[in-house]
């Protein structure tokens, strides 16, 4: 019987390898806080945040096609509900994380219905026009602080989940035990974030989302519904921004409009990210990620040069080599870490 | 009378907005180019005229004209060196290298000016202002909404009336065939991206001589300048204008109920054209 010769394959011998390098990985970043310094959490925190919000970008530009240039409507929506539950309903910050992705989600019904309407370039300006009429409505809640923000209140400070514990393992003070939580709490949703998505990409759904981002047309004829894969892309992005900005801001303790919907922080630099790393590729952003981190901490000192230095990358790289420098390195040599392409093996 | 007041200034900047959006929209229309770094490019021309002016003491309208042919070489190099190399069916690369551009360009302003506000001094005309009735209009505001007109009306004029016109839209219907007719799109596309920077240039004259500016002014006007275009309709030039002096109008009316709600009125005037007319007032471009 033919079909008993063949198998369908996925798995690479670079994937099994680096499956287990992730695992151990793994182990070792959840146990970090009991031997790292405190400022190594912050980082990794930094680190693991931006990751998370860069890989949502992906899943929206990457395989979407969607260019959002508007994805702080959602951190600094997310971030002000944590903020305004644990103000208003006194809701604990750990589980206003939920209360950020959710509202994030409501935000992206009514955005994905506008700027859907709006086509390539012209849906990225919407989306950002969205995120600018959300920015100046949500400095008009004097609840919250108004256009001057406000500080996460001490009681829901004192009150997270797991601090105590965490207190106590580790012989720490209140405000390390907060950073290690939030530690955790990023590291959990980074993974959950990439295991997600890469299992997602592995299904029959994920196929016809890595079919759209080959080629549209060709994946229309072949039956793959490109509306409802792009709503679908759209609010699961929203609601995983969503929590990562709720968490990056109850980490941070004091919010405000212009820092919860900044352009720069919760956009730029995450294209930015994804362009460097490689667009289209799980690899791509946690590449993207490092170098990020390592430009921005070797010009550190050098102001606006830096940001000049990222900008002219960006340019370089979309020049150059479109694929990001993961696509260099899966190009020249083949490896995938997260492979999604079936291959036909024969049985012998 | 203060609500014919409050309508008449907001046509009056929308006339400003018009000038912010025509150069996009012309470079839209021709290679469906998207340029991220539009208003940043309008406030590097704003801080070139500052400098002409305050280093040569020349007053701006003549520093505007020296600029002028200066942005028109730097756009046409912009396009020629980079942004040629990104067109194609594929959306993303310009993009993204026009946003790098953008943040690029805000941060070697910041590095050469400081975050400093700065205005470029246009001398009595900053203050003067003709009698209408009860109502007093500024001159810099009349000059404003007169010069988008007359650059509407070149614009169309250079559209239908020249040889390079006929280029622009041989090439915006289709480049190939073009190509086949002798035209070279590579550097009608230069042309093109040049000549809004003229545009720029004028729109940049106007910016800073009304108000002040620094290097992050700029993604406010090109959200201002995408939604007159987005509202026009894409490829209308005389849409464009119209909608600039919507969200104008819209600006000035919210600022008048409530001096916060003005940015935000402008947006919500797009948002709802958006829901009632998607493609626009005036949509001539099928993209």
């Amino acid at each position: 019987m033919a079909a008993g010769k063949y198998t369908v394959v996925t798995r690479t011998a670079a994937s099994q390898a680096a499956a287990l390098a992730a695992l151990a990985l793994l182990v070792i970043a959840v146990a970090l806080p009991a031997f790292a310094s405190r400022s190594l959490i912050q980082d990794m925190f930094f680190i693991l945040t931006m990751l998370t919000l860069a890989q949502f970008w992906n899943l929206l530009a990457g395989y979407g096609g969607l260019v959002s240039v508007g994805q702080q409507a959602f951190v600094g929506l997310g971030a002000y509900m944590l903020f305004g539950g644990a103000i208003l309903w006194g809701v604990n910050p750990v589980a206003g994380l939920l209360l950020s992705g959710v509202f994030a989600l409501l935000l992206a019904i009514p955005m994905a219905f506008f700027a859907f309407r709006l086509q390539g370039a012209y849906f990225a300006i919407g989306t950002w026009v969205v995120a600018e009429v959300v920015r100046l409505s949500v400095a008009q809640w004097k609840a919250v602080g108004g256009g001057t923000g406000t500080s996460l209140p001490r009681d829901a400070r004192d009150a997270m989940w797991g601090v105590e514990w965490i207190e106590m393992i580790f012989d720490t003070r209140a405000s390390a035990a907060r950073d290690i939580l939030a530690y955790w709490l990023a590291l959990a949703l980074a993974v959950a974030t990439i295991g997600g998505i890469y299992l997602f990409l592995r299904t029959k759904r994920g196929l016809a989302l890595a079919a759209l981002r080959d080629n549209v047309e060709a994946a229309r004829s072949v039956g793959v519904d490109s509306a409802r894969m792009k709503w679908l892309v759209f609010l699961v992005a929203a609601f995983g921004t969503g929590i990562a900005g709720g968490l990056i801001f109850m980490q941070n303790g004091r919010i405000s409009p212009d820092s919860a919907f900044s352009i720069i922080d919760w956009t730029a630099f995450v294209i930015f990210i994804v362009v460097i790393g490689g667009i289209g590729t799980i690899e791509g952003p946690i590449v993207g990620v490092l170098v990020f981190f390592a430009l921005q901490t070797l010009l550190a000192d050098f102001g606006a040069w830096y940001l000049m230095v990222l900008g002219g990358v960006g340019i370089a790289v979309m020049l150059f080599s479109p694929g990001g420098l993961w696509g260099l390195v899966s190009g020249r040599t083949g490896i995938e870490l997260f492979p999604i392409r079936r291959r036909l093996n024969r049985r012998d | 009378m203060i609500w014919i007041d409050t309508i008449l200034q907001g046509i009056l900047l929308g006339g400003l907005y018009a000038l912010f959006a025509l150069g996009l929209s012309l470079v839209f229309g021709i290679m469906r180019l998207v340029n991220l770094a539009h208003g940043d490019l309008i406030v590097f021309a704003a801080y070139l005229i500052l400098v002409l002016v305050t280093l040569l003491g020349l007053g701006p309208f003549l520093a505007a004209a020296i600029a002028a042919p200066i942005m028109f070489a730097l756009g046409f190099a912009l396009q020629r060196l980079v942004l040629n190399r990104v067109l194609g069916t594929d959306i993303l690369p310009p993009l993204l290298v026009t946003f790098g551009l953008s943040v690029l360009l805000q941060n070697a302003l910041q590095e050469g000016f400081s975050a400093d506000s700065r205005r470029i001094p246009a001398g009595w005309l900053e203050t003067a202002s003709v009698p209408l009735g009860p109502i007093s209009l500024g001159v810099m505001p009349l000059m404003t909404f007169a010069s988008a007109i007359l650059v509407t009306l070149a614009l169309q004029w250079l559209f239908y009336r020249t040889s390079l016109g006929r280029a622009f839209r041989a090439t915006s219907d289709d480049p190939v065939t073009a190509s086949l007719m002798g035209v070279k799109p590579a550097s009608v596309f230069a042309k093109a991206t040049g000549i809004a920077m003229i545009v720029v240039t004028i729109a940049a004259l106007y910016l800073g001589t009304r108000a002040n500016f620094d290097p992050t002014t700029g993604p406010a006007r090109l959200i201002y300048a995408f939604e007159a275009v987005i509202i026009g309709g894409l490829g209308s030039l005389w849409g464009t204008l119209a909608g600039g002096i919507i969200i104008g109008v819209a600006q000035t009316v919210g600022a008048q109920i409530n001096p916060e709600w003005q940015i935000l009125a402008g947006h919500i005037a797009f948002l709802v054209v958006l829901l009632i007319r998607p493609r626009g007032l005036f949509p001539r471009a099928f993209d």
